[in-house]
């Protein structure tokens, strides 16, 4: 049976993780790569780096550490953020990363969906949206661009399907009214947009407990939850979220 | 294990990264090729394979496919993934007019309407035969796909797995070895699998 994912997402600032977990135990607990290795150990069934670095000359930094990561992990690893054009996602590919999340790019030029799937297959394409609805029903949530700070006046379901037309292979949503509120995933939203593509949907933003993800599972029809906060609160790595999951009856990769 | 080189078939297509690593990761010596001359001195050929069946098109035009029939019999163990197992079978929807290598005469399709596709995740190995691949695993090991287009049950296959229905996981006949799955994100276990290909002996 096909098994729900968990996914570690590490946000990474200039080849640094800046709000990951503290392993005590590791030499460099800021290291992307370090903490990728602990991750997949830990039972995550997928990596996320996603960049937020500003600036583009330091961009090198992250595509070191994406290499040191590919050399020691064996699960698939996805770097979002920053990427604009062909090329960039070359460089990310190059590197070692399996799939990439785009963005803003490919909000202001949806072709760059399509050129990236020809030429790495529609499965290494993500498209990453960032959705908010304030209290409107599912059907009315926006589409922000530029990490959150731009309206696009698409909307979510729409913008959702166009991806999915356009050769996404899997979406990535993040719900701008749950993030960092661990309150909860915005099940209804995830739930709209799972219905209206018939690609994977990833949830994210808004975990704060076991719930959260069983709710998100079940009610949201996730296919895959990122996981990043969560870790610093009483659970230890994803193999225990896992297993919390898998007891309350949802298909996790256990033993991992 | 006997010494010797793995040959990695390049056809342009995906990125090589991860299936190269993870050989390494169990003690080949690679080589990459885009020429079927690459495979003269081959101990074992390993064909990777993301993107479109379409993409195979210069593996027969190239003249691959002949030189891999020939390897093959000779006692070289083959390993496809993922369109690397797909295009071992006649051919596939996904391409209608671009023929495969034929080993096997059914055709792959797509996942029936009515399920996501592509089908993406951790999904476990039900074991239909003797695996030389699956040796010493668990039984339902959990492996790491994402495609679209899938081979149904033959009588080489060795594991099937289930979404939409069974479909090929493994295939093993003689030499000729595939995985839909990708091994090379497929954790510990995936690892285990390439060991164990690497392990097939070479005559």
């Amino acid at each position: 049976m096909l098994t729900r994912r968990i996914i570690a997402c590490l946000d990474v600032n200039a080849g640094r993780v800046v709000k990951g977990i503290q392993f005590l135990d590791l030499i460099d607990a800021g290291d992307p790569a370090a903490l990728a290795v602990r991750h997949a150990a830990g039972g995550a069934d997928e990596i996320v780096f996603l960049d937020i670095t500003a600036t583009h000359e330091r961009r090198a930094l992250l595509l070191d550490a994406v290499r040191r990561a590919a050399e020691q992990i064996f699960i698939p690893l996805t770097v979002g953020g920053g990427i604009r054009s062909l090329d960039d996602a070359l460089l990310v590919f190059d590197s070692g990363a399996d799939k990439v999340s785009v963005n803003s790019a490919a909000l202001a030029r949806p072709e760059l969906i399509t050129e990236i799937g020809l030429r790495f297959g529609e499965q290494a394409v993500v498209v990453a949206i960032d959705g908010r609805r304030n209290l409107g029903s599912p059907d009315t949530a926006q589409v922000y661009a530029s990490g959150g700070r731009k309206a696009t006046g698409l909307r979510v379901i729409d913008w959702a399907k166009q991806a999915e037309a356009r050769g996404a292979g899997e979406i990535l949503l993040t719900s701008m009214d749950s993030d960092g509120m661990r309150s909860g995933f915005d099940c209804e939203l995830t739930a709209a947009v799972s219905a209206a593509v018939q690609i994977p949907v990833i949830a994210s933003g808004g975990a704060g407990n076991v719930g959260h993800f069983a709710d998100v599972f079940t009610r949201g029809c996730a296919d895959a939850a990122l996981a990043a906060s969560i870790f610093h609160f009483g659970i230890s790595d994803a193999r225990t979220l896992k297993q919390e999951l898998a007891a309350f009856g949802l298909p996790m990769r256990l033993p991992c | 294990m006997k010494p010797g080189k793995t040959v990695v078939i390049d056809y342009k297509t995906g990125n090589l990264n991860s299936v190269c690593k993870s050989l390494q990761a169990v003690g080949a010596d690679l080589i990459v090729t885009m020429e079927p001359e690459g495979l003269r001195n081959a101990a074992r050929i390993v064909l990777p394979g993301v993107g479109h069946f379409a993409s195979t098109e210069r593996l027969l035009s190239s003249g691959m496919g002949d030189a891999l029939r020939n390897r093959v019999a000779d006692g070289i163990p083959f390993l496809g993934i993922c369109v690397g197992l797909q295009w071992l079978f006649s051919g596939s929807t996904e391409a209608p007019d671009t023929p495969g290598l034929g080993i096997f005469p059914e055709m792959c399709e797509r996942f029936p309407a009515g399920i996501k596709s592509p089908h993406v995740g951790w999904n476990s190995l039900e074991l239909t035969g003797t695996s030389r691949l699956l040796d010493g695993l668990p039984p339902s090991s959990y492996v790491y796909f994402t495609h679209s287009y899938r081979a149904g049950r033959i009588n080489a296959t060795t594991a099937v797995t289930n979404y939409g229905g069974d479909f090929s996981s493994v295939i093993e006949k003689d030499n000729w070895m595939a995985v839909q799955f990708h091994p090379e994100k497929s954790g510990a276990v995936g690892l285990k699998i390439l060991q164990n290909f690497m392990k097939v002996s070479t005559c």
